[in-house]
């Protein structure tokens, strides 16, 4: 990792992005978006469908690179930092868990990899169970979960390796509206609750005004000349 | 997003097809009247002749000489190698055409694809062509043509599943700390483990029956069991013998098929699929991507491609330079037949029986088609029984149907027929598959509509479903047409010695002695390679299209 980037050492951020670009094609999707987040802050991004809003977390998780622009993480450049060591969960709109490993085996799926040892991670994983309330489904194949359960477990997995930034896609987005908003009142006390900083993206105003701190919209993100 | 929804539905549709069956305009038994005829009469007949043939006595000695033994150690010993071989080249290939943006990507898998429907005598003249004499009848040079010829297997079938794969699971791994290896071995290969499972079962399918790869390139020491099944019927005239060979390897056969659908049923889980989209594809950017992708197009140039353009240049390389000698020798050359046919005439010969095997196996392939898809539970056992002789080998298919058939009540010896007859067995399968899920996917409510406007059962049929089945037909017509232009096993035993197929001819011609006649060869094997190829990329053109359109 690099040093401190200079002339950002005045930003009081956790997470930064500085002019961040990709295009599919000719197609221009993100347009040297410029974002801050603070350490702690739940910051909702609000933009309707197709504006680009998971092409930005993917940008910010390491999986897709920019064709220009920096993410800086308490202003070191992370361009470089693959996914794996970057430390930020992610949490897609389907909960995406894998079908291949029950409830136990996704939660505890960072903890594997990060080799941590079985003892402990059966600790976690039971720990992070009971906080999404799903206390004794470790064992529970992901085919027999409903909607939110599903999106539960998606959230204790993400949240099980302490990551040091939590990226929400549409995480409620499957949802109906009653559970949506239950849901989203619950992740809202938890991310306060263990101080995770989250950049939570929506379409949904309602949900928006439910989870984040702080609402920007997408299309305001363009560098302010 | 138009296009999308349409087939989402009519995935609805099939899973709602498991309760509430589809009904047909006639009774499902009545359409699976003619399939089931044919099987009965030109499979399952044919086979239990071989079953009470080898039964007998005379060819049981075979079973306690060392000989045999070693072949089947042979047999077995190159399948497996093959296979294991032809999965480590293939997986990335199947990886990086299925998930790399790169120009051309479709145009590379159909190029890919060609191999595998080249008659095996094609690909065995094409190493042929590329290597050394002496390298010939090595054990190393089946196991390069067997990955040539199966490579696109593995890009297909895993691949395919890989294109569909839902790429957020492995991001998800990745956002959990996994490097990208450790994302491959826990969450990419539990899901892709039945798609290369059952890959890897069709090619130790393919290459434990391999005959024209092993009787072109194959020695002494390196011969299978269909080969010497073979030799054993068209050489040393020893019925009995080949009997008793044709139903151990048909016994090894069944092992290996229960084997692998037991292995593959341990394993599958539901997973997401996603249909692909522009964007799920990843552009090569940094620099471990762009070596992959240059290994994978390096591999497929020197492995698939090199081979071909050997074959195509050794058929105008004459002594002094280059030239048509051995394309204008096709007019005139004296092939060993019992009456002078010149092999151009073979061309001939095989269109003609092409044409017919396509209109047999559109016939009772489309008829089964229907059959199962309107027979509910029932429909699953004509599936099955159809698909057997794609399971069984050529050879097995073409003994049986010569041992059948050399008897009152029907006496077929000598008769043309016999080689569409056999053709139309290997084709059958392929049509069934082309047609049954465009079959599914048709809403019923369109003939309940053309109903209440009017229209009588069969009628509503003929006006509403025929019209959608059409391409498909056409698609599987173009398939049943190219497997009958190579088709060499089965036709070997069968084909008239004064009307053989091309594949036939380039085998007779490669046993004469001289340039020219091994010259002709190449030549022949270039036109055969240029029909099959073009058959098969024209119906998988049309059968993308109405894919796309639907």
């Amino acid at each position: 990792m690099s040093g401190p980037v200079p002339g950002s050492e005045r930003v009081v951020a956790a997470l930064a992005l500085r002019e961040v670009c990709v295009g599919y094609g000719e197609r221009a999707v993100l347009d040297r978006v410029w974002l801050d987040v603070a350490p702690g802050q739940v910051v909702t991004l609000l933009g309707p469908s197709g504006s680009g809003k998971s092409t930005l977390l993917q940008v910010i998780a390491g999986l897709l690179v920019p064709d220009r622009g920096q993410v800086l993480w308490d202003g070191h450049d992370l361009t470089a930092v693959p996914a794996h060591r970057r430390g930020f969960g992610l949490v897609f709109q389907d909960a995406l868990l894998f079908p291949h490993l029950d409830v136990a085996g996704n939660v505890g799926y960072g903890l594997g990899v990060a080799g941590i040892g079985r003892a402990q991670a059966s600790a976690r994983v039971a720990e992070l169970l009971d906080l999404v309330a799903l206390g004794g489904y470790g064992g529970r194949s992901v085919t027999t979960l409903s909607g939110g359960e599903a999106q539960r477990v998606a959230l204790a997995r993400a949240l099980a390796p302490a990551p040091r930034l939590l990226l929400l896609d549409e995480p409620f987005g499957a949802l109906d509206r009653e559970l949506r908003d239950r849901l989203a009142v619950d992740v809202r006390a938890l991310l306060h609750q263990l101080g995770t900083p989250a950049l939570h993206v929506t379409h949904d105003l309602a949900e928006a005004e439910l989870v984040g701190d702080r609402v920007v919209h997408l299309a305001d993100l363009a560098r302010p000349v | 997003m138009l296009r999308a929804r349409p087939s989402s539905t009519s995935r609805a549709q099939t899973r709602r097809g498991d309760q509430q069956q589809v009904r047909g305009p006639v009774p499902a038994w009545v359409l699976a009247l003619v399939p089931a005829a044919f099987l009965l009469v030109f499979f399952a007949w044919p086979v239990a002749n071989i079953l009470a043939r080898g039964a007998s006595t005379d060819g049981l000695v075979l079973l306690a000489r060392p000989q045999t033994w070693r072949i089947v150690e042979f047999t077995i010993v190159q399948a497996v190698l093959s296979t294991v071989l032809t999965v480590l080249v293939a997986m990335p290939g199947a990886y990086v055409l299925n998930r790399y943006a790169i120009r051309g990507r479709r145009v590379l898998i159909a190029l890919v694809t060609v191999p595998f429907v080249l008659p095996t005598v094609v690909v065995g003249l094409a190493f042929r062509a590329l290597l050394p004499a002496d390298w010939i009848g090595s054990l190393a040079v089946i196991l390069l043509a067997h990955v040539f010829f199966n490579y696109a297997v593995v890009v297909r079938i895993v691949g395919g599943l890989w294109g569909q794969l839902d790429p957020r699971y492995m991001q998800a791994a990745r956002s959990l700390g996994a490097t990208p290896w450790q994302g491959f071995r826990t969450v990419t290969w539990p899901l892709l483990r039945p798609a290369v499972l059952a890959a890897a079962a069709l090619v130790f399918l393919f290459t434990f029956t391999s005959f024209g790869v092993v009787l072109v390139l194959g020695g002494p020491t390196t011969t299978t069991l269909e080969v010497e099944i073979f030799l054993r019927t068209a050489e040393l005239l020893d019925l009995p013998g080949a009997a008793v060979l044709a139903v151990l390897q048909m016994l090894m056969l069944a092992v290996v098929l229960l084997v692998a659908a037991r292995l593959q049923a341990g394993t599958s889980v539901a997973q997401r699929l996603r249909v692909p989209s522009a964007r799920s594809l990843t552009r090569p950017r940094t620099p471990g991507q762009r070596a992959l992708l240059g290994t994978v197009l390096g591999s497929i140039l020197v492995l698939l491609v090199l081979p071909l353009a050997a074959l195509v240049a050794r058929s105008v390389r004459v002594r002094d330079g280059w030239g048509l000698t051995y394309w204008r020798a096709l007019g005139s050359i004296d092939a060993g037949t019992t009456r002078f046919a010149p092999p151009l005439d073979s061309i001939r010969v095989s269109l003609q029986y092409a044409v017919v095997t396509a209109a047999l196996a559109v016939l009772v392939g489309g008829l089964a088609a229907c059959a199962v898809a309107y027979a509910g539970r029932a429909g699953r056992v004509l599936d099955a029984a159809v698909m057997l002789p794609l399971g069984t080998s050529a050879v097995t298919v073409g003994f049986g149907l010569l041992i059948a058939f050399a008897r009152a009540p029907l006496d077929l010896r000598g008769t043309w027929v016999m080689v569409p007859l056999a053709h139309t067995l290997v084709a059958v399968p392929l049509v069934l598959r082309a047609v049954l899920p465009v079959l599914r996917s048709i809403d019923p409510r369109l003939r309940q509509v053309a109903a209440t406007l009017g229209a009588r059962p069969v009628r509503a049929w003929a006006s509403v479903d025929l019209p959608l089945l059409r391409r498909a037909l056409v698609v599987g017509a173009g398939f049943a047409f190219a497997v009958s232009m190579g088709e060499f096993g089965a036709t070997a035993f069968l084909a008239r010695s004064d009307t053989p197929t091309l594949p036939v001819q380039v085998v007779r011609l490669l046993s004469r002695p001289g340039e020219i006649p091994y010259g002709a060869a190449m030549a022949l094997a270039t036109v055969l390679m240029v029909v099959t190829a073009g058959a098969v990329l024209g119906a998988e053109a049309l059968q993308g299209r109405g894919q796309a359109g639907r």
